[in-house]
């Protein structure tokens, strides 16, 4: 008993949980960036897929790593326009287009890595993003390292979110993006198109989507691999839910989970001889779930989201 | 842009969708073939071989399809209520686990009678695997397209726990695989010493059945009013909330019956690769059939010959067989702008 609590006073518990919580922050803030503008978007799974691959390739190619995470976050914006575009002119559903989206996308990742790496066996290396440890705060001991001695990548989730906030509370645009999934009518009467806001947004919180999954190759670990986000990107669309659509709750929430998965492997070899390893896998999936269940009655739903804007359609 | 509803629609428009959403398909699919540095028409060529060029290809084709026709009907049936069930894969493999578990003889149950009792333990075991997210649909208002979802890693989970604990084959030699069914639990087969199986005939039954369910009787129509418009179908006194839990226990015992087919007609026991994405593939071919169950029924073939085709052309042509999963998923979407295209006309401004 006394182990399975030690845990939480290790260090490398925190910098794991931290770690863990990267990717789950950037598409979590770019799943709640497309729902405040009242577009669900279900191609997050395979945007982040697509994400993870497009930035590992582009420095397996001999491309900066800052280029790789540049390339990933435009591949974000490519598949986020062909939501934008089926969902929210076309007025398509947003479930089965964002699964047709999460289908195509993930799909095209794999059969491009197949064709430009026909024969390898295990999926090349490359030299990953490091940990960039701040002087003096990375000190600090237990969050220390935690905090302040991630990789840059890490950083940039948590300056994204803090971005989001602000551009979200704080800018015309941002009162705009939120007007636009709540009272799109109200949007359009300011001279202000729609469809234009939506569209932006979704392609924006496609790239944040993408830019978690090539946190993976590029800093998490220093490869692609199939089926590598494995449920993440469903994961994140509950976050959201959790965090009820605000920037800065979805952030707590997607690192309190990140610290309930790190904990279920770290306890793994404490209890792992009466509890069979699946059902500790298991929990994130079931967390997810609970956590919706919760949160479901005092949800605050951006009013629009799901609902196509059709001009002069009342 | 902007879609002015089209009060009419011409037949012969209505008869072009399909063939005009195929073509922008194959016109992305050569794209694909020449990126990998293949020739298109020879490619296709191919694949239309492997699918359908002999007897041994299109009984292929067939077995593939069966699994396919049941979580087509799962989704169909669940999207026209507008319950969104992605979960087809979940409730596939608790069909699955359901029919190794009655059909290895852990019930005492006469031989005769036991390919029914696995069929209907099957269908219990998916219905209620969905009646839970349609409840907490119903109940609290929790969004059944991510609790579907999580369910299909959970099942997954569950499946690979059971394989490596109770249900574990001991003969296996260390891989996680049930026990092989006996002869009397296995569907027989349609053809002498091919891989076709009764479950084929069992899924166009099923899609017989739907079919008739959704358009001739009270129900079907309780389930396509409360998709249509739920205000609505409520102000008619049409009990929304049952109707959506009527319609899970449908589609989730639907998709079961995949799993169902698949241990006792093709597999013959439960692993973990049993599903390569059927539940998934089952949205694909519900949209492609516009949630029609007879539709469903060549939506199946088709797919389920890109998979086989694909697979017999990337041993010989080098293209690699995900270009079908590619196929697939742009066929889902061009289909739905195609559909669209037939309901709206669109303008610019």
């Amino acid at each position: 008993m006394y182990e399975a609590l030690e845990i939480f006073v290790t260090s490398t518990f925190w910098v794991a949980v931290i770690r863990i919580a990267t990717p789950l922050i950037f598409a979590t803030l770019g799943e709640l960036l497309c729902e405040r503008a009242g577009v669900l978007n279900l191609g997050i799974e395979g945007i982040m897929t697509a994400g993870a691959f497009a930035g590992w390739y582009t420095v397996f190619l001999g491309g900066s790593l800052w280029l790789g995470v540049g390339v990933a976050a435009l591949t974000g914006v490519a598949f986020g326009l062909l939501h934008g575009f089926l969902t929210v002119p076309l007025a398509l559903s947003q479930h089965v287009t964002g699964i047709g989206i999460t289908l195509l996308a993930t799909s095209l990742a794999y059969y491009v890595y197949r064709i430009l790496l026909p024969e390898v066996d295990s999926p090349p290396k490359i030299e990953a993003f490091e940990p960039l440890p701040i002087p003096i705060l990375s000190e600090i001991p237990i969050i220390g390292p935690a905090l302040f001695a991630q990789t840059p990548l890490t950083y940039l989730a948590f300056v994204a979110a803090a971005l989001l906030a602000w551009f979200l509370y704080r800018t015309p645009a941002g009162l705009a993006v939120r007007a636009v999934g709540e009272n799109p009518a109200a949007v359009e009467a300011q001279g202000i198109s729609v469809t234009a806001v939506r569209m932006a947004a979704v392609a924006a919180g496609s790239a944040l989507m993408a830019v978690g999954g090539a946190f993976l190759t590029m800093s998490a670990f220093n490869s692609f691999f199939f089926e590598m986000i494995n449920g993440r990107g469903w994961i994140c669309i509950a976050l959201v839910v959790f965090g009820s659509w605000k920037p800065g709750k979805a952030l707590l929430g997607a690192i309190l989970f990140a610290a309930f998965d790190a904990y279920q492997v770290r306890l793994q070899p404490i209890i792992g001889d009466v509890v069979p390893y699946q059902i500790f896998l298991m929990l994130p999936f079931a967390l997810s779930i609970l956590a919706l269940i919760i949160m479901a009655r005092r949800a605050g739903y951006p009013n629009a989201l799901m609902v196509p804007y059709i001009k002069g359609k009342r | 842009m902007r879609l002015e509803p089209r009060t009419e629609p011409s037949p012969i428009l209505l008869a072009s969708i399909p063939a005009a959403a195929i073509l922008a398909t194959m016109f992305i699919a050569a794209l694909l073939v020449l990126a990998a540095g293949a020739e298109p028409f020879s490619v296709f060529a191919q694949i239309l071989r492997g699918a359908a060029g002999s007897q041994f290809a299109i009984l292929e084709t067939l077995t593939r399809s069966t699994p396919l026709i049941f979580t087509g009907l799962a989704v169909a049936v669940a999207f026209r209520a507008k319950l969104w069930n992605i979960g087809a894969e979940a409730q596939l493999y608790i069909g699955a686990i359901m029919t190794v578990v009655v059909g290895t003889g852990s019930l005492p149950i006469p031989g005769t009678l036991i390919l029914p009792a696995m069929m209907c333990a099957a269908v219990i075991g998916g219905a209620v695997i969905l009646y839970g997210p349609a409840l907490l649909k119903t109940r609290f208002g929790v969004d059944e397209v991510v609790t579907t979802l999580l369910l299909n890693f959970i099942v997954l989970l569950f499946v690979s726990m059971l394989l490596e604990g109770v249900l574990k084959d001991p003969m296996g030699l260390g891989w996680p695989q049930s026990e092989h069914l006996p002869k009397e639990a296995r569907l027989p087969r349609l053809v002498q010493g091919k891989r076709l199986h009764f479950g084929f005939v069992i899924a166009i039954a099923c899609a017989v059945g739907i079919w008739i369910l959704m358009n001739r009787t009270v129900l079907g129509y309780e389930i396509r009013s409360v998709g249509h418009n739920g205000a609505a179908a409520k102000f008619l006194g049409i009990p929304v909330n049952s109707t959506v839990l009527k319609t899970a226990l449908i589609s989730g015992g639907l998709a079961a019956l995949a799993g169902f087919s698949e241990v006792a007609g093709t597999k013959g026991n439960l692993t973990l690769d049993l599903s390569p994405g059927f539940g998934y593939a089952g949205i694909v071919v519900a949209m492609l059939a516009m949630l029609n169950p007879l539709a469903v029924v060549p939506a199946a073939i088709f797919v389920a010959g890109i998979f086989v085709g694909a697979d017999a052309m990337s041993r010989t042509a080098g293209v690699p067989s995900f270009v079908a999963d590619v196929v697939v998923a742009a066929a889902l979407l061009t289909m739905i702008v195609a559909v669209l295209i037939t309901r709206f006309r669109i303008r610019r401004g």
